[in-house]
């Protein structure tokens, strides 16, 4: 069956069986292969993607449930090719990843905490990402690119939504993150 | 060791791991993510018994499934491969990538089924109709060491791989001298360390150069060597590209099975075949498990607690095969005696095959469960004679005047100052602090203890424990190597020759060079060649990269910067030994120097300018072997790896008595291994590492059921910890360089994990023993604790009723 | 682990899925698919067609009715745990919603599809059974509807018929001034399947006596319990009238053992969440007199 999906910003089609979740139809029709396949029954989180900004685990999710949202993957978070954002260089910064395969999910997680909390506590960190695995880090370093990103956030002259309560379907104008224009505001050279 | 610390520009500098760059871009490149054309997808058939014999498989209506184009048997496969190579001197335990007449445990797998899609061939899997006659099986260790029990391997007539007994010292008298003894019991839980990317091969056969070109998420020593001899090829007709990015190994991702599965299926079918396990066959069937052990422990000892011999009777369960996994019970000899002077040690190590899944090489390679018995020692010990544990250490404890020490197996531990290490943890954590704050929370009902565990981590990898349980194995070299080649431009190119799953090589390698040739380190480039094009290398195991490439990369900019020297000294005229080499540029002693520029140019274009017989071109090597170890056993003794970390864990851990759940209130680890190149790298490695050993304490386990299942086969019972469960670990280092190596650094990849066990544990036993009970079996679940508890306040009740 | 073929259906309306439910035994229903998409992966469950029930109209929404507030079955988790109705008036839905899984999951995971999934150690359906609530449901012949005691009937199993689905949760909604909820569950991990949990509800009047009391137990047995504490009512819930209270119809509850949890423990550790939970509701009520006192 036919499926169209907007992702990172761009409408894109592909032609996949009901069957097909929409992270593999990420990686193989849109050679999106930034999400990655850990457990394929939803526990370990490293298939994140964004879904109107939210967290979703995307091996739970079968492409033809797709349509109509804004997907974020993190290919879609760089500002432009061979740059990263705020959130990535914060990772890079404190090393918060090791073998790098739950990080595109680690980072989204993060991404979507930051754009409703500004000065999230340790352990609204702790809760954000406890759905996302890693067996590499200890979690430490990956705590701290979040706090480390969460101040250099506050501190630029980035401009970022004001808080949200999560209360609506639909998104408020204006109010969620640049998934919506699929540019980034943030851009770190 | 040749550089000194003070005088470091790069090394020991928190440099951004330049490989982070690419991952948090999503732009690693897995296994996965590795599409070639025509490339055809495997998915295999797993066994549902413990021990069956196949008696038919009937594949023709999976054959007729849309999009499949081949099934393979195990009786195609035995009979075009080789089977796979074994670690022990045990040939009649044959192990192929499928069942051969017989599967061994529930998962084994089958068959194979190559399709156009994955999908497809997992539609496919479940048509095809396999005939089991069931057998007999055996499940349980101890039950396998009996003659009686169901021989996994008939043909080797038992079930027993190895039991070798060691006696170092004369443990003998030592006990009958000492006044004190104990005995106990502790098991070590089936787990692993469970990669979240799971394994994953592709390969692709090309008829007309005889070519296997192979990518895979692995980290194995001899990788290619041992496809070729499976598929009886020249080992030159395999090429592995190591430019492949490994979501993670912690030593487990060794899929030579799945490769050899891969590869044959590949040339039989003449088209790209990829297999990724999914999470299923991983965990059933992957052949990843961990070391499944008890060990049994006597302890000769005096009121002062000093701990003069002990007996070891270490039980390991192997699962239905052998490979190379029972050499787990071999490396801990390496450091047998833990950061103690016990004066002689009796070793009995056994393995044993059951209807299990198969081991693989977990981090530490046997050493955090021998840990986990020897710190259970001590901590008994201390409660025997009425001392405090970190007493009992302190006396038991090699000094550090006493370095290089040898231990009665056979290892000399290279330095370490164990008690510095104790007095700056107990300083950062302010020790009576925190027994004031357990006492605080045991008055205010809460069950509160705090753990402690010392140990090592021996480091600089080789294979010294192979020839000790298996003579026939006269294995000595453990090679590693690095290559730099300065272009015409000036540029800095340099080459590694294996895998890397996180641990930082590129930037280690690029740290080190850096120093030597006093040159950004990020302007050096760090690339992977595939195995044809490589230097010897076995693979970072072992915790022998800082060491070994580490070593490598220094020795072959040494070599560099000679030739710029002797280069420059041919220029000014003088002797090579007035030549000083600073900020990249070589000067005499008159003020005359070169820059870097000028030097390339002389080595790249002007041959006339070159000293004679000096080749042109900047171009050096340095293929190197582990410092020490370079000899075959003597009377079951043998120098095992070179370099010995030390790690020190302090531990305040509360239970709620009602409900039986831990929690770790505070964690403090000192952490010494040597000088350290990169400290985000080292962190990351001892966080990470505490994280596994965490697991492995109180969460996970692979259990069988009496049925011989794996009840634990996804993520919803096989429990990882997640962001929650972690504590802030805090990290005190301390450093007492290796003499071995060049920058006096020690290894650190399996930090954190070789002690947290014994310290989280020690802190539960603690917390418990108002109650008189403890625990001796990994994991520690909720559920026993609270149990137990509950059990032991009856009790209480019933004692003190009237 | 990729799921056998099925057809994928997105019906119009509800009368349009309760059709096509009905028209096929091997039809199911997907909402969230937070905990059907891993059966499906896992080759456990292989109907032949699912059908999209997620954004049917019919099903969306938070309404107020009399004494109930009326939540759609597919208000996801997240959107739950924020709504300001919920938080007013459902204050025991409220507390659990950030025990339902995990972030990712609240993000898709639906009231109605953790009612249908029916598992004995979910929090949604733990609310339900102790509240009392109504379990609304769509069927080929109109609307319909079940007390939650009655509607779960076992592990994972519910009394859905072919063709029905979950069309609301209709929750009672306490008209007392002073209400406190308590809520405790152990798991392995932080939002695990819970080995017991243990929810309250309770309120006060203005002597601090209980004049209303709910409590429940979960991941116990086979599914969530009501526990009847009535004795309690008219006491100022002191702690040994809670604890004799609790423990008359805690300690022979049905228990079921697995590797995670024994059964003793999973009994004795639902008696004790259960008399803390009592506590922490009557703590939380007593505090909402200070501060709505005029």
């Amino acid at each position: 069956m036919k499926v169209e999906l907007r992702v990172n910003g761009i409408s894109r089609t592909a032609d996949v069986e009901p069957r097909k979740t929409l992270l593999d139809t990420l990686r193989e029709n849109f050679l999106l292969n930034g999400a990655h396949a850990g457990c394929e029954h939803g526990v370990c989180g490293a298939c994140t993607v964004l879904i109107d900004g939210e967290p979703v685990r995307s091996c739970l999710m079968f492409a033809a449930q797709a349509d109509g949202y804004e997907i974020t993957t993190i290919e879609g978070l760089a500002p432009a090719p061979g740059e990263l954002s705020v959130i990535q260089d914060a990772f890079c910064e404190t090393h918060g990843l090791q073998c790098g395969y739950c990080t595109p999910g680690m980072i989204l997680s993060a991404h979507a905490l930051l754009q409703h909390t500004h000065t999230p506590s340790r352990e609204e960190i702790v809760e954000a990402i406890s759905g996302n695995i890693c067996r590499c880090t200890g979690y430490g370093q990956i705590v701290e690119a979040v706090q480390f990103a969460a101040d250099r956030l506050q501190k630029s002259s980035i401009l970022r939504p004001e808080q949200v309560r999560r209360g609506h379907d639909a998104p408020k104008e204006g109010s969620l993150d640049a998934a919506k224009t699929g540019a980034p505001a943030e851009i770190v050279r | 060791m040749t550089v000194a610390p003070s005088t470091f520009r790069f090394v020991s500098s928190n440099r951004r791991v330049r490989e982070d760059r690419r991952f948090v871009a999503g732009q690693g490149r897995y296994v996965a993510d590795i599409a070639l054309e025509g490339m055809l997808h495997v998915a295999v058939l797993p066994s549902q018994h413990p021990s069956a014999k196949i008696v038919s498989i009937d594949a023709s209506a999976a054959l007729a499934m849309p999009g499949v184009h081949y099934v393979l048997t195990g009786d195609e496969l035995a009979g075009a491969t080789d089977q796979l190579m074994n670690g022990l001197d045990t040939p009649h335990v044959k192990r192929f990538p499928l069942a051969v007449g017989q599967t061994r445990y529930a998962g084994e797998w089958v068959a194979a089924v190559v399709a156009e899609t994955r999908a497809q061939a997992e539609d496919a899997t479940e048509k095809l109709r396999v005939v089991y006659e069931p057998l007999p099986f055996v499940l349980k260790a101890e039950e396998a060491l009996r003659p009686d029990s169901p021989p996994v391997h008939p043909p080797h007539r038992s079930n027993v791989l190895l039991d070798k007994l060691f006696v170092w010292g004369e443990v003998d008298r030592h006990f009958a001298e000492s006044p004190r003894h104990l005995s106990f019991r502790v098991t070590w839980g089936r787990n692993s360390t469970v990669p979240i990317e799971t394994f994953g091969v592709a390969a692709a056969w090309d008829p007309w150069r005889d070519m296997l070109d192979v990518w895979a998420s692995i980290q194995m020593p001899k990788y290619p060597d041992q496809i070729a001899r499976a598929l009886r090829i020249p080992a030159n007709n395999v090429r592995v590209h190591h430019d492949v990015d490994v979501g993670g190994s912690y030593g487990v991702k060794r899929g030579i099975k799945q490769s050899v599965l891969v590869a044959h299926l590949a040339r039989r079918v003449g088209r790209p075949v990829r297999f990724i396990e999914d999470r299923l066959e991983n965990m059933r069937s992957g052949d990843a498990h961990g070391p499944d052990r008890i060990f049994d422990v006597d302890v000769a000892f005096n009121d002062d607690g000093i701990v003069k011999s002990m007996k070891i009777r270490a039980l390991d369960n192997a699962g239905a095969y052998a490979g190379r996994a029972p050499f787990q019970l071999g490396k801990p000899i390496g450091a047998i005696v833990g950061p103690y002077k016990i004066e002689s040690v009796q070793y009995r190590a056994q393995s044993v095959t059951t209807n299990k899944a198969m081991q693989e090489a977990v981090r530490g390679f046997g050493q955090a469960p021998t840990n986990y018995a020897i710190e259970t020692a001590i901590d008994k010990v201390a409660a025997a004679v009425g001392l405090p544990r970190i007493e009992v250490r302190r006396r038991n404890f090699i000094r550090k005047e006493e370095f290089p020490y040898l231990i009665p197996s056979g290892s000399t531990y290279d330095s370490g100052d164990y008690h510095t290490v104790v007095e700056k943890v107990f300083k950062h954590a302010d020790f009576e602090a925190m027994e004031r704050e357990r006492d605080r929370l045991r008055a205010s009902g809460m069950l509160a203890g705090i753990g402690i565990a010392a140990c090592l981590e021996p480091s600089g990898g080789n294979s010294s424990f192979e020839p000790l349980l298996n003579e026939k194995n006269t294995t000595t070299t453990w090679m590693d190597s690095c290559r730099i080649n300065v272009d015409a431009l000036g540029f800095v190119t340099v080459t590694i020759h294996t895998t890397s799953s996180g641990q930082g090589h590129e930037t280690l390698v690029g740290t080190v060079i850096g120093e030597v040739l006093q040159i950004d380190p990020d302007m050096i480039r760090v690339v992977r060649p595939d195995t044809l094009a490589c230097l010897p290398s076995n693979s970072p195991v072992g915790s022998r990269m800082a060491i070994m490439l580490g070593g490598a990369a220094f020795h072959a900019a040494q070599k560099l910067k000679t030739k710029l020297a002797r280069i420059a000294a041919h220029q000014f005229g003088c002797g090579e030994d007035e030549v000083t080499f600073a900020a990249s540029a070589a000067s005499d002693k008159t003020g005359r120097s070169l820059n870097w520029a000028e030097l390339v140019n002389i080595a790249h274009r002007n041959y006339h300018l070159l000293p004679q017989d000096m080749e042109p071109g900047l171009e050096t090597t340095h293929v190197m072997q582990v410092p020490t170890g370079n000899k075959l056993p003597e009377n079951g003794r043998v120098q095992m790896y070179p370099c010995h970390s030390f790690e020190f864990h302090l531990v305040l851990l509360t239970i709620d008595p009602d409900l039986g759940k831990p929690e770790i209130k505070r964690y403090v680890i000192g952490h010494d291994c040597g000088v350290v190149i990169n400290p985000h790298i080292v962190r990351g490695m001892t966080l990470g590492g505490i994280a596994h050993g965490l697991g492995a304490t109180l969460l996970e386990e692979f259990v069988y059921d009496e049925q011989g299942h794996l009840i634990t086969q996804s993520f919803m019972d096989y429990l990882l910890p997640s962001s929650h469960e972690m504590p802030e670990v805090e990290i005190v280092h301390h450093c007492t360089p290796s003499p071995h190596t060049v920058f006096g650094q020690k290894g650190s990849g399996e930090s954190g994990y070789l002690g947290s066990p014994a310290a989280i544990s020690s802190a539960i036993n603690d917390a418990v023993s108002p109650l008189g009970i403890s625990f001796n079996k990994l994991p520690i679940r909720i559920s026993a604790i609270g149990d137990a508890i509950a059990d032991a306040q009856q009790n209480k009740t019933k004692e003190s009723a009237p | 682990m990729k799921p056998a073929p099925f057809e994928y259906i997105r019906p119009q309306s509800l009368a349009e899925a309760c059709e096509l439910l009905a028209g096929d035994e091997d039809a199911r229903a997907i909402a969230g698919g937070q905990t059907l998409v891993p059966m499906l992966a896992m080759r456990l469950a292989r109907p032949a067609k699912l059908i999209d029930i997620m954004r049917l109209p019919e099903l969306a929404g938070i309404r107020q009715q009399e004494n109930a507030l009326v939540v759609g079955a597919t208000t996801r988790q997240a959107v739950a745990d924020q709504d300001p109705l919920i938080h007013a008036q459902v204050p025991a839905l409220a507390r659990v919603l950030p025990w339902v899984g995990h972030p990712p999951t609240r993000n898709r995971g639906t009231v109605g599809g953790s009612i249908a999934n029916a598992d004995p150690s979910a929090e949604i359906p733990l609310v339900a059974v102790t509240l009392g609530a109504e379990i609304m449901l769509a069927t080929p012949d109109g609307p319909s509807s079940m007390t939650a005691d009655d509607f779960f009937i076992g592990p994972m199993l519910t009394t859905i018929a072919p063709g029905e689905c979950v069309s609301a949760v209709k929750f009672p909604v306490w008209q007392h001034k002073r209400i406190g909820v308590g809520f405790y569950e152990v798991s392995a991990r932080k939002s695990d399947f819970a080995f017991a949990s243990a929810l309250a509800q309770v309120a006060l009047d203005e002597d601090g006596r209980c004049v209303d009391i709910a409590l429940g137990v979960g991941g116990v047995g086979d599914r969530a319990l009501r526990l009847d504490v009535s004795p309690l009512l008219g006491t100022r819930l002191d702690a040994a009238s809670v604890a004799e209270a609790v423990h008359a119809v805690a300690s022979d509850m049905d228990a079921s053992s697995d590797l995670h949890a024994s059964a003793s423990y999973r009994r004795r550790v639902a008696t004790t969440l259960a008399r803390r939970a009592i506590e922490q509701a009557r703590a939380e009520a007593g505090a909402r007199a200070l501060k709505g006192a005029a």
